[in-house]
């Protein structure tokens, strides 16, 4: 399997603060992984350089196998996103939503893909309606569906079944797997749901302070640390002074 | 940039306040000002033939008012609803998300200005067209000034965050003094006639008044009007473009729509 996404040690700084301190990972195609940490441990800042919001203040990030910087665009377009914080405009419809990121990400068969789309994410009843009146469960479907509009190779989660009910968080999970499976593609999930971690990544990467504390797929980490679970792993580390670098 | 246009081209169609919003201003402003325009002209000799001169000046600044306004309202909407991150990791050019929006305010303000023209001729018995040909030099003089307004306020967005959402509704009112909307240049103090001289808009309402006033044409003021113009564009797009790097280093994007 070839690597989709290359970083290379990043770093970023903010003035004096290091928000990210030389970081390096790689993401297969075809695999999950888990971007775990405390809040402020450079999760965000580590996603926002990946979609080219943010300029690294040193490190390069590779996007199958084109450098981001000097090729934003056409990586732009192989990408995706999706966080609870960023919305799509409430006002619209899901489908004229769609639409409109259909034309932007200049996709030929916008309402074929529409339909695929709304097939799998169970939002066939839903398309005429307005975005800002559905549950959260059902923006989150949506979210989803703009997020996979444009067939990424590479999708970023962030946090994408914080507040959702099981039943949904669940639909969204084995969707993510099945999807991932089918299409190849490689995903980074920040996530504080320890669960969701669990089952959804083969290797996960803990930060703490901009650097990466430790890494592993999760029996591992949780044999290595001695805990029960992946959430006391993630306890004990956050606690702990850096473990690794 | 299609796209782009459909994004905010279904905002509008969903809701009747926006486009009542986008009908009303410019009509009570005609209104109002037709009104206190056939005041004065009733009571000074001077305004008695000026009516007309006060109305179209009344409905110059208003295309220039909501075309500024309109190309900060597409940029605040989308901070707003939080899509701001969206539209920033969609594959568009920096150059296309301009354009798009270029276009986009240049149909939010005909959609006002055009209702504003034809209320004047049954309510005043005035017509803007009597400017003729040179209309159109002095709309797409204004239009340019306009959106380059709102390019400089959206820089500024980009620059400073949501922060700097209140400059973006007080250029025009900072900005009229400067402009000689309603008055020949030779009122303002000399200190500020030389600031007004830098400025494109004196160029154009004193254009205005002279083709209705004199009927006679001063090339010069348009072609001033279009050198400040194109000084003042190039400028805000290279600003623009500074304000994204500037986002990109401090984080300013990924924290917009938060």
């Amino acid at each position: 399997m070839k690597n989709l996404v290359e970083v290379k040690n990043i770093k970023k700084n903010y003035g004096k603060n290091e928000a990210v301190k030389g970081i390096s990972f790689n993401i297969k195609e075809d695999e999950i992984l888990g971007l775990l940490g405390p809040n402020g441990s450079g999760k965000t800042t580590t996603i926002g350089m990946l979609l080219g919001l943010l300029k690294p203040t040193s490190g390069e990030i590779f996007i199958n196998g084109q450098k981001l910087e000097g090729n934003r665009i056409e990586i732009l377009e192989q990408i995706n996103f999706i966080s609870p914080y960023i919305e799509l405009p409430k006002k619209l419809t899901v489908k004229q939503n769609l639409t409109v990121y259909g034309k932007l990400y200049k996709i030929n068969n916008i309402n074929e893909r529409i339909e695929f789309l709304s097939e799998k994410l169970r939002l066939e009843g839903l398309l005429n309606s307005i975005t800002g009146e559905l549950s959260s469960g059902q923006k989150n479907r949506v979210s989803l569906a703009k997020a996979l509009i444009n067939e990424p190779k590479v999708l970023l989660l962030d946090e994408p079944t914080a507040s959702l009910d099981p039943e949904v968080g669940d639909f969204v999970r084995s969707f993510l797997e099945n999807y991932k499976k089918e299409k190849k593609i490689s995903i980074l999930l920040a996530s504080h749901n320890m669960n969701e971690v669990t089952r959804l990544c083969k290797s996960i990467l803990m930060m703490k302070d901009g650097i990466i504390i430790d890494k592993g797929n999760p029996d591992e980490l949780i044999n290595k640390h001695g805990r029960k679970n992946l959430e006391e792993v993630f306890l004990k580390l956050s606690r702990s002074k850096n473990e690794l670098n | 940039m299609y796209g782009l246009f459909l994004r905010h081209f279904y905002l509008i169609t969903r809701s009747f306040p926006r486009v009542l919003d986008l009908v009303y201003w410019p009509t009570i402003q005609i209104t109002l000002w037709g009104f206190i325009s056939n005041f004065f002209a009733t009571h000074t000799t001077y305004y008695n033939n000026a009516v007309g001169v006060i109305l179209t000046c009344a409905i110059l600044y208003d295309f220039l008012f909501r075309t500024s306004i309109g190309f900060n309202m597409l940029f605040l909407e989308e901070i707003w609803s939080r899509n701001f991150t969206n539209l920033f990791i969609a594959p568009m050019k920096i150059g296309e998300i301009l354009t798009s929006l270029v276009a986009t305010a240049l149909i939010r303000a005909l959609i006002g200005l055009i209702p504003a023209v034809l209320l004047t001729s049954p309510l005043f018995g005035i017509s803007i067209l009597d400017l003729g040909i040179f209309l159109f030099f002095l709309f797409l003089s204004l239009y340019l000034f306009g959106i380059t307004l709102g390019i400089l306020v959206s820089a500024g967005l980009l620059r400073y965050g949501p922060s700097f959402e209140n400059i973006a509704w007080s250029t025009m009112f900072l900005l009229a003094p400067f402009g000689c909307i309603y008055y020949p240049i030779e009122i303002l103090p000399e200190v500020f006639q030389k600031i007004a001289y830098l400025l494109p808009l004196v160029y154009i309402f004193e254009e205005a008044r002279n083709i209705l006033i004199n009927q006679t044409v001063n090339i010069q003021n348009i072609y001033y009007a279009f050198l400040w113009n194109g000084v003042y564009f190039v400028l805000s797009i290279v600003l623009f473009y500074y304000s994204f790097n500037v986002a990109k280093n401090k984080g300013t994007l990924i924290n917009m729509g938060e």
